[in-house]
């Protein structure tokens, strides 16, 4: 904001300097997977307004943003950590710090970026204005479901171990907490937006894993063990995702593995309180902000579609067909628009969340993720 | 048996005319096998796959490890989605780096 400052100063000479400030808060960035871009869109024009080059392999790559929603921090699959400014769209700063990552959280207080590395396996800690290394944390495993909790702390899990470390670094040099048994192969892990449950699922077992962050020795809290118990496993031809975690009047929507259902828990108690069958293996379930509804898309082969599943009756409300390869939705921050990428068709489609109307569509080069600058103010996001 | 019977048109549109969609194979190598293995190949939750990484495997066992999976690992069995012919492409594109 300070930055901004100048611009306005020199503004009252002339108006037309008054173009040159750029508000951030209803925009955000699309990956552009196979090319290593990163298109700048905004919400509210229903367009892109730009495009960043030259961030390497994006492939299942994410990114988080600095408190100021000015800067954003691209975690890409080949390793680099990229800083990219939205308002000049340029890349300000770029380290390679690994071999190969799945993803990153920034510190409550925005001053650290943490990545998590399959190769070398573990966590590398970054400051933020500088993407100098602060701290390197190797788990000895792949290392998933990385997020931010508060207090100045990063919580992960080992693929291979099935452990979920808590590195709190409000004292500067990290204190690792860590907590065994978590499960067999955890691939992915939510935290809430209070910043109290941390949630992994398994792929090795049936069923997730929650711990209390609020308790000084947290504990492995079994969730829905055994849910798919009497039924056979269906093949899972891509791994589902818990970032984008739904939580919705007061349960968690939760993708099953091996199974065509979401499931519902309630969040206070981690006890089922339903399923609600799908079209395929969830990739996604994800709550409009409002929590009345979910959305969900598939894994490959099923993945033209999305389902919208109404959260009273939990029952599927609306099904339609965006185009080949729907790989992410993300929502306007109060729910009215959701936006959605659909890979094989080149573009990024916007349906309005009431009417399920299509309003625009937005072309892009092999979109995956969509991520709006409101997530700077959003814990685990 | 919604969804299995979806899943069987969508593979059926693989099947059509019995022989390998070159460009259509090439493109579930990188964006499907890439899910796990990394749109590069290199790794990821799965294994690298790359040429030097698989040498020690023939055609034949890579094949089947497409179409039938390995049983108590994240990878899972192909066969529903592609035929053999479609396999064998692929164990070869994956072992040379070129299309067959």
């Amino acid at each position: 904001m300070k930055r901004l400052f100048a611009p306005v100063l020199m503004s009252m000479a002339s108006i037309a300097a008054a173009d040159t400030i750029v508000a951030t808060g209803d925009l955000g960035l699309v990956v552009e997977r196979a090319e290593g871009s990163l298109l700048l869109v905004d919400q509210s024009e229903r367009a892109a307004i730009g495009r960043i080059e030259g961030l390497g392999d994006l492939s299942h790559a994410s990114l988080v943003y600095s408190p100021d929603e000015r800067f954003a921090f691209v975690f890409g699959r080949d390793g680099g950590l990229s800083k990219v400014d939205i308002v000049e769209q340029e890349v300000v700063a770029r380290v390679m710090q690994a071999g190969n990552s799945i993803g990153g959280a920034i510190s409550d207080d925005g001053t650290l970026v943490a990545v998590s590395n399959y190769e070398p396996g573990g966590v590398r800690v970054f400051d933020t204005e500088t993407l100098e290394m602060v701290a390197d944390i190797p788990t000895g495993s792949k290392t998933i479901g990385l997020v931010d909790a508060p207090g100045r702390r990063f919580v992960f899990t080992t693929w291979d171990e099935g452990e979920t470390w808590i590195a709190d670094f409000s004292a500067g040099d990290p204190a690792i907490t860590k907590v065994v048994g978590m499960g067999a192969n955890p691939y992915d892990a939510l935290i809430t937006s209070d910043g109290r449950t941390y949630i992994t699922g398994l792929f090795g077992q049936d069923g997730l894993t929650a711990l209390d962050l609020w308790d000084a020795t947290p504990e492995p809290t079994p969730v829905l063990p055994g849910y798919g118990r009497g039924q056979e496993d269906l093949p899972v031809y891509k791994m589902p995702h818990l970032e984008g975690w739904a939580k919705a009047a007061g349960e968690f929507v939760l993708p099953a593995v091996g199974h065509h259902q979401v499931l519902w828990v309630d969040a206070t108690t981690l006890e089922e309180t339903g399923r609600t069958d799908t079209h395929g293996q969830p990739v996604f379930a994800m709550a409009r902000p409002d929590g009345r509804q979910v959305w969900v898309n598939f894994a490959h082969p099923l993945n033209d579609t999305i389902q919208v599943i109404d959260t009273v009756s939990k029952e599927i409300v609306h099904e339609f067909k965006p185009g080949p390869a729907v790989l992410h939705m993300e929502f306007t921050p109060r729910g009215h628009e959701v936006w959605i990428s659909v890979r094989d068709a080149g573009k990024v489609m916007i349906y309005d969340t009431q009417t399920f109307e299509k309003l625009r569509e937005v072309e892009a080069d092999s979109p995956s993720g969509i991520f709006f600058t409101a997530r700077a103010h959003r814990t685990g996001l | 048996m919604r969804s299995l019977l979806v899943l069987l048109l969508v593979a059926g549109a693989a099947h059509a005319g019995g022989a390998p969609d070159p460009e259509a194979l090439e493109h579930l190598v990188k964006q499907d096998c890439g899910s796990c293995h990394g749109l590069t190949l290199k790794g990821g939750l799965g294994p690298d796959i790359r040429p030097e990484a698989i040498s020690h495997f023939d055609a034949e066992t890579l094949s089947e490890v497409v179409l039938d999976g390995i049983p108590g690992t994240a990878m899972p069995p192909w066969r529903p989605l592609m035929s053999e012919a479609e396999a064998a492409w692929i164990a070869e594109y994956l072992l040379t780096g070129e299309h067959p």
